[in-house]
């Protein structure tokens, strides 16, 4: 008896058939191994962006000393030296004290490598991140508690104590910084709008003069305290601490506080906005941009898309020319996105925008209210690229219907708009949704045609917020993917905005298929409703 | 079968003494029926398909409370005339008719018939069981929310009463809010028979409703045809001339679109008038 015929397998050679199947079998390993490649590539990549790397302080063999996260290391080309000669590239921050963030080091240069534990990492505000030691921190006036240098031995003396002044102090600062913002975002631009309408309310002008002195009265608190700060190679900076975002001790952290410190990194990448032209902060409002768009795509394709499919369906003579219309259909979904960018521009933003401009809000001219790019008409854009699809995917949905369930309705006397709407459409919402699933992907990926109707480099206001009317369908809006290119290729430093990339990259797919699982969790339980729709 | 719970249309049953006068036409025996006990009646009706003739020139009366059957070999026209009696050619383009088709008395066709109420007087089952994707309760139900107006209990009545009828009631009576899906092909043809049922017609059209089902769902779906003439006129089609002998009352044999006999089943299977009639039942021609 053979192995196959005991464990129920097929053998592992199918028989007969030749190098077709390999073939064909290599193809789908390659077409995964491709997909999980890619994926794993901008998993890594974007998600150690996040990660708090030890800081290494390095001596070379010519006595310069500085401190810095090895990034990578590559093979010195070989009229350079001798193989097997290597070299090393270190983020050493500073870029107020050196004038650059990158240091290429030859491995055979290094004469010592260590990890002390008091070495800081301060993202700061401006300059980028500051690496080296914490000396003290000065509290309004009076000196606080400082570390000898002394700590450089390491132990846990290592200036333990500062460090702990250092994060009550920043904490005191975050919270007066977060009031600040709310005060920024939340209080005052209602008030603005307010005096835009009516100049003369007195009472909205004392307000909002209250508002700034306190806002005034927050930013001053928050530069009381200052930390003094020492690169490894003695340069003295005082940093005040408003300035400071993060700060970590890398080399100090055990396991679980780097895995803590990560989350905290990769939660704040997504709620926050971007900072420093978007090589840094957070994505927060491309996210929305991007789901936002997307739905309002569907909401706008859905409707147009099964009336359309119905009616080519359903109600048009089957005859030559509805043949005509569903092959030109078909074609639009090939038409390059670009294309539709330029339509969207040309009729929705100047066209369609500029009239409701002139109607309603000519008062405001010629600053364009709706006769720029801006939400609604980036999603009617991508509603219209992706009609095609949803008509077609519809269109094979109905197709599949039965006759007799149609004449089953027609016999027990519903017209022909009861027959639709209560059993044709219903049998044919799996399709639909097969067609949004397509949609939706289609339409969260596309960049080029945002560009033209309506993405914005920075909008740190979400389209949406708690003023009326909520939805602010005129305003630009971030995207993902937008992000991405801009992030890539506008930043001053490449190296720093790579990481980004990545994990905006990555964000990206990822809201792509939390957007796909949605539909195709939606369609599993229609389906599951009605039991085996296989059999029909 | 539980007595309707609403009340019936008072009609008169055939008389059976009176009505079988022969009616010699070149085609053969052709049984007549007094106007007052036919319920629908067919008077010269042509029917094409994008100009194929698939009725010739065909009348024919369908006798109140009896189970008339059409039977013919495939393509003689049995379905198309079928189809035509709740005017179900309406949604096709290619199809042109001439002649007339009386509903208790009153033409079909006439403008001022409404074809969605038609179909409600006018039901139909066909070959295949359609049950619509939802729950069981629902399938039956469908008709009756067209209509509208019912009181939730008035409706779950009718239901079950149209369930009771379809002989099917005590197979589900547990599983209402199941998917029709759910119930094996025999149980789904008796639901539609339900379905129809449910809406009170008071002409069943039955378009080979056996075809599709094994022996016993078959028994079953013949014993509950017997069992509707009390109430409503029925016609059947069928290829089973068995089928139209154990069941029906009347029997119509079409051939290549045309009436060819027309008696009361037990004469024309034992004693055929025409050779073409006598070719078909004994199987001499397909």
């Amino acid at each position: 008896m053979s192995l196959a015929a005991v464990t129920g397998f097929r053998t592992w050679q199918p028989r007969g058939e030749g190098p077709w199947a390999w073939l064909a079998a290599g193809s789908v390993a390659l077409s995964l191994l491709l997909l999980a490649g890619l994926l794993t590539l901008i998993a890594v990549r974007g998600l150690g962006h996040f990660w708090p790397a030890s800081v290494s302080l390095v001596e070379l063999d010519d006595g310069q000393v500085f401190a810095g996260r090895a990034v990578r290391e590559l093979p010195l080309p070989a009229a350079d030296g001798a193989g097997g000669a290597r070299e090393r590239l270190y983020f050493t921050g500073n870029r107020d004290l050196d004038g650059h963030v990158w240091q290429w080091v030859a491995v055979a240069r290094i004469t010592a490598s260590e990890l002390p534990r008091e070495l800081v990492v301060l993202e700061r505000s401006r300059h980028g991140d500051f690496i080296g030691r914490l000396v003290e921190v000065v509290t309004a006036g009076q000196q606080g508690t400082s570390v000898g240098e002394g700590g450089r031995g390491g132990g846990d003396g290592g200036g333990t104590a500062t460090w702990t002044t250092l994060q009550e102090r920043l904490s005191a600062v975050d919270a007066l910084r977060a009031e600040r913002d709310e005060l920024q975002q939340r209080v005052i631009p209602p008030l603005v709008r307010r005096l835009e309408n009516d100049p003369g309310d007195r009472a909205t002008q004392r307000r909002l003069a209250e508002t700034n002195e306190r806002i005034r009265g927050l930013q001053e608190s928050m530069q009381t305290d200052a930390a003094v700060l020492e690169s490894v190679d003695g340069r003295r900076i005082v940093l005040t601490l408003d300035e400071v975002l993060r700060s970590w001790r890398p080399n100090a952290m055990s396991l679980p506080e780097k895995l803590g410190a990560w989350g905290r990194g990769v939660g704040r990448f997504l709620s926050e906005g971007p900072r420093a032209a978007n090589t840094a902060g957070g994505v927060w409002p491309a996210i929305f941009g991007t789901v936002l768009m997307v739905m309002l795509m569907s909401l706008l394709v859905a409707p147009f898309g099964v009336l359309a499919a119905v009616y080519l369906n359903e109600v048009a003579h089957q005859g030559r020319l509805t043949n005509w219309v569903r092959i030109a259909v078909r074609n639009l979904a090939g038409v390059p996105s670009i294309v539709y960018g330029v339509f969207g521009l040309g009729v929705f933003v100047y066209g369609i925008g500029g009239s409701i401009d002139e109607w309603f809000f000519s008062d405001e001219l010629p600053s364009p209210t709706f006769g720029t790019g801006g939400l609604l008409w980036a999603s009617l854009t991508l509603a219209l690229l992706t009609l095609p699809v949803v008509i077609v995917a519809t269109e094979e949905g109905l197709v599949r219907i039965p006759d007799h369930q149609r004449e089953g309705a027609l016999a027990l006397g519903a017209t022909r708009l009861e027959m639709l709407t209560r059993v044709v459409l219903p049998m044919a919402v799996p399709a639909m949704l097969t067609g949004m699933i397509l949609a939706v992907a289609r339409a969260a990926g596309e960049v080029a045609p945002l560009m033209l109707v309506g993405v914005a480099k920075l909008a740190p206001q979400v389209p949406m917020d708690g003023e009326f009317p909520f939805l602010h369908l005129e305003r630009k809006f971030m995207h993902l993917g937008y992000h991405v290119y801009d992030t890539a290729f506008h930043g001053d430093d490449i190296q720093a905005a790579m990481p980004v990339v990545y994990a905006t990259a990555l964000l990206l797919v990822l809201v792509v298929v939390v957007l796909n699982l949605t539909a195709i969790f939606l369609r599993h339980y229609v389906r599951a409703r009605h039991g085996a729709l296989s059999r029909h | 079968m539980p007595e309707l719970p609403l009340s019936p249309p008072s009609q008169q049953r055939p008389d059976a003494t009176r009505l079988e006068s022969d009616r010699s036409t070149a085609m053969g025996p052709i049984i007549d029926f007094a106007p007052d006990v036919s319920c629908l009646d067919v008077e010269r009706l042509s029917l094409s398909y994008d100009g194929k003739m698939a009725l010739r020139d065909l009348s024919l009366r369908v006798p109140r409370h009896r189970v008339t059957a059409f039977i013919g070999p495939s393509g003689c026209g049995k379905s198309t005339l079928l189809r035509a009696l709740n005017r179900l050619h309406d949604l096709n383009e290619a199809v042109s008719r001439q002649g007339s088709i009386r509903l208790e008395g009153q033409e079909i066709h006439a403008p001022e018939v409404a074809v969605d109420e038609l179909r409600r007087r006018v039901g139909m089952v066909f070959q295949a069981p359609n049950p619509f994707p939802m729950s069981i309760y629902e399938n039956v139900a469908f008709g009756l929310r067209l209509q509208g107006g019912l009181t939730r209990r008035r409706m779950s009545d009718i239901v079950e009463w149209a369930l009771e009828a379809a002989a099917l009631w005590s197979e589900v009576k547990d599983r209402l809010r199941a998917s029709a899906w759910s119930l094996s092909i025999g149980q789904q043809q008796r639901l539609v028979i339900a379905r129809t049922l449910a809406v009170r017609p008071e002409v069943l059209l039955l378009d080979e409703p056996a075809s599709a089902l094994d022996p016993i769902s078959t028994l079953k779906i013949e014993e509950l045809i017997r069992s509707l003439k009390s109430q409503l006129t029925v016609v059947l089609v069928t290829h089973n001339m068995q089928q139209a002998a154990r069941v029906s009352d009347y029997t119509a044999f079409l051939h290549d679109g045309e009436l060819v006999e027309y008696a009361p089943t037990a004469s024309l299977f034992t004693n055929p008038r025409l050779a073409r009639t006598e070719n078909y039942i004994t199987g001499r021609m397909a």
